[in-house]
């Protein structure tokens, strides 16, 4: 028994008092098998972690000598000069088009993603549900570049409009403002690509949660006089929402994180242009100034500066996942 | 405000499957009316197509006339939604709302209704409550959830969110088979009360309590498994039980069934 339970992470968290559920029934009585799976699930388990934990180290120890050097305000400040005596960076204007572009990617993403997974779960008749299931889900395999390209050449021209008369009409507002930038490949732009690179994981999991609410509960409403629409009201969504939360919660962890699309996307701002809130504004995001600046790696002190900024946006992320971590564990307790 | 309903010649499906055949009988107003039969006879299909509730099935599809007070059920202009707001039911499982509130499941139908004076509300989910027999246990607690009560508790929650929207006639199905039995005579009490107001359907496989809550008995049986299950006959529950006219009711009263 001391084999299997004790130890793994997986047996932990299977049974409702940390125990795995026939952890009681002796189940793993020491035989040969049980004891050498035991052993490899201890040692993958340790690999893992003694990874994690030395990455973390490196990076650290890469980040910290920059650190102390840089002249400027890390979190503060907006300007990124890392070479030479006197290096000064900041990550503001990096976290700001970082979580900009990705909170305006969940903005659109997510109404779309729950319509279109309340669409295929409720609305569409069966020789269509699936399909449309499927296509989403394809979305999800179009590589990264694609999509950057793709938004470059044929999406950024269309949303022209759009962005001009955002600004002309509503550039009182910050978000909205005037900028140095003058064609479409601007924050805006990339918010809506990265909108449609979420979209899949968005629906595909709004749609699981969606599917598993119990007939009972939508027969409940229906029996009330509950229109469609009232039903998916009071019995679909309250049901789902857990797991819409914790959807785009990953979703916003992908955002975040990517790469390639960005970097193509958003136009770079010469150095000393000022910081503006605006949508409409060029800039990097942690991953793509990350990628854009791999030509700079040749000395520990710039290549920490930029580790240093991926360790930010390792701890973003991590606080997102976390979050919908937390969510998921809950709806669990609840729907038990 | 109970309501006479007058089925003639119903077939149900389910997609090309009949499952039920020929159904024809009236269920008198302010009476309580049981289903019994064998399992899969059809009883829990006819009853959902009272208030059209077996059409939310794929491939749900009925023939025939369902008439309440004469109005056609069925008819090309009938809503189905407003069907189920006359027609209230009750299911086998309690199946309260989950993430709502005892207060807000109560409420929920007159939410949908469109009523948000919270007087209003207020007063018509005491009543319910009251008229479910749920309100001394749940007066304190209302803003708790509904899924926190016991089984009968969350059962008579259910009862009590379906006469809030005061419905004409009650459809409720085997509203007992998960209960205790001291839970199932309260329910059985409230069935007796709420009779004086509404026109109750009730579905059960225990005979007695087919015997001791209903005034009219209905007797459905089906020849063999893929077969259509057909009403055998209907008629006061006092001669269901002692002296049906068919025998294969008396085979079924008696115990003397397969
Ligand atoms: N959703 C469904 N899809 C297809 N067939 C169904 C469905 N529900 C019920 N049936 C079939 O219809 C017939 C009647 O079923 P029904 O549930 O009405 O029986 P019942 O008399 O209520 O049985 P029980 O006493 O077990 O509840 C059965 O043959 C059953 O297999
Ligand atoms: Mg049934």
């Amino acid at each position: 028994m001391q084999s299997v339970t004790g130890v793994s992470i997986a047996d932990e968290t299977a049974g409702p008092h940390g125990q795995s559920p026939l952890a009681g029934d002796g189940a793993g009585t020491g035989r040969l098998g049980d004891r050498l799976f035991g052993g490899a699930a201890i040692g993958a388990g340790a690999i893992v972690v003694g990874l994690v934990t030395l990455i973390g180290v490196f990076l650290l120890s890469q980040a910290i000598p920059s650190l102390m050097k840089n002249e400027a305000n890390f979190l503060t400040s907006t300007e990124w000069s890392v070479g030479g005596e006197h290096p000064r960076f900041g990550i503001l204007r990096l976290l700001w088009v970082t979580v900009l572009s990705s909170l305006m990617a969940l903005a659109i993403a997510v109404p779309i993603g729950i319509a279109v997974a309340l669409f295929i779960t409720n609305y569409a008749p069966k020789w269509l549900s699936k399909p449309a299931a499927s296509t989403v889900d394809l979305l999800a395999a179009v590589p990264s570049i694609i999509f950057g390209l793709w938004g470059l050449r044929v999406l950024g021209p269309h949303t022209d409009g759009i962005q001009n008369f955002l600004r002309d009409n509503l550039g009182w507002f910050p978000l909205f403002k005037e900028t140095t930038v003058g064609s479409s490949t601007t924050i805006f732009l990339a918010g809506i690509v990265l909108a449609i690179m979420i979209l899949p994981i968005i629906t595909a999991l709004s749609r699981e949660v969606f599917a598993q609410t119990p007939p009972t509960h939508k027969e409940g409403a229906l029996a009330l006089g509950a229109t469609k629409w009232e039903m998916i009201r009071t019995a679909v969504l309250p049901f789902g929402k857990p797991g819409v939360i914790s959807a785009a919660m990953l979703g916003l962890g992908r955002a975040l994180g990517e790469t390639v699309a960005v970097m193509i996307l958003i136009s770079s701002l010469a150095q000393g242009t000022a910081f503006s809130f605006s949508l409409f504004d060029g800039g990097e995001t942690f991953a793509s100034k990350i990628a854009l600046g791999a030509g700079e790696f040749d000395t520990p002190q710039k290549t920490g500066a930029y580790i240093a900024a991926g360790l930010v946006l390792f701890i973003l992320t991590f606080i997102v996942n976390a979050i919908a971590r937390i969510v998921i564990e809950r709806r669990k307790a609840f729907t038990e | 405000m109970a309501k006479r309903i007058d089925v003639s010649d119903l077939d149900i499906f389910y997609g090309n499957f009949k499952a039920v055949e020929g159904v024809s009988m009236s269920i008198e107003p302010r009476a309580v009316t049981a289903f019994i039969g064998p399992s899969g006879c059809g009883k829990s299909t006819v009853l959902r197509t009272l208030n059209r509730m077996h059409e939310v099935i794929p491939g749900g599809r009925v023939e025939g006339k369902v008439l309440l007070d004469g109005q056609d059920l069925y008819a090309k202009d009938v809503d189905p939604v407003g069907v189920r707001r006359t027609v209230g039911m009750v299911f086998q499982r309690p199946n309260p709302f989950p993430t709502m509130t005892i207060r807000d499941n109560v409420a929920a139908g007159l939410k949908l209704n469109g009523v948000k004076n919270k007087a209003r509300l207020d007063e018509v989910v005491e009543k319910s409550l009251k008229g479910a027999n749920l309100w001394n246990e749940v007066k304190d607690r209302l803003d708790k959830p509904g899924a926190g009560l016991s089984g009968g508790q969350q059962q008579r929650l259910c009862i009590a969110r379906a006469i809030a929207v005061e419905p004409q006639v009650l459809l409720m199905d085997e509203p007992c088979s998960a209960l205790d039995p001291i839970s199932t005579l309260a329910i059985e009490d409230l069935i007796n009360d709420l009779k004086e107001r509404y026109t109750i359907v009730i579905v059960t496989h225990n005979m007695q309590q087919a015997a001791r809550v209903s005034d009219q008995t209905a007797f459905f049986n089906l020849k063999a498994t893929g077969q259509p299950g057909k009403l055998v006959e209907i008629d006061s529950t006092s001669r269901i039980f002692n002296n049906p006219s068919e025998k294969a009711t008396e085979d079924y009263i008696s115990g003397r069934f397969g």
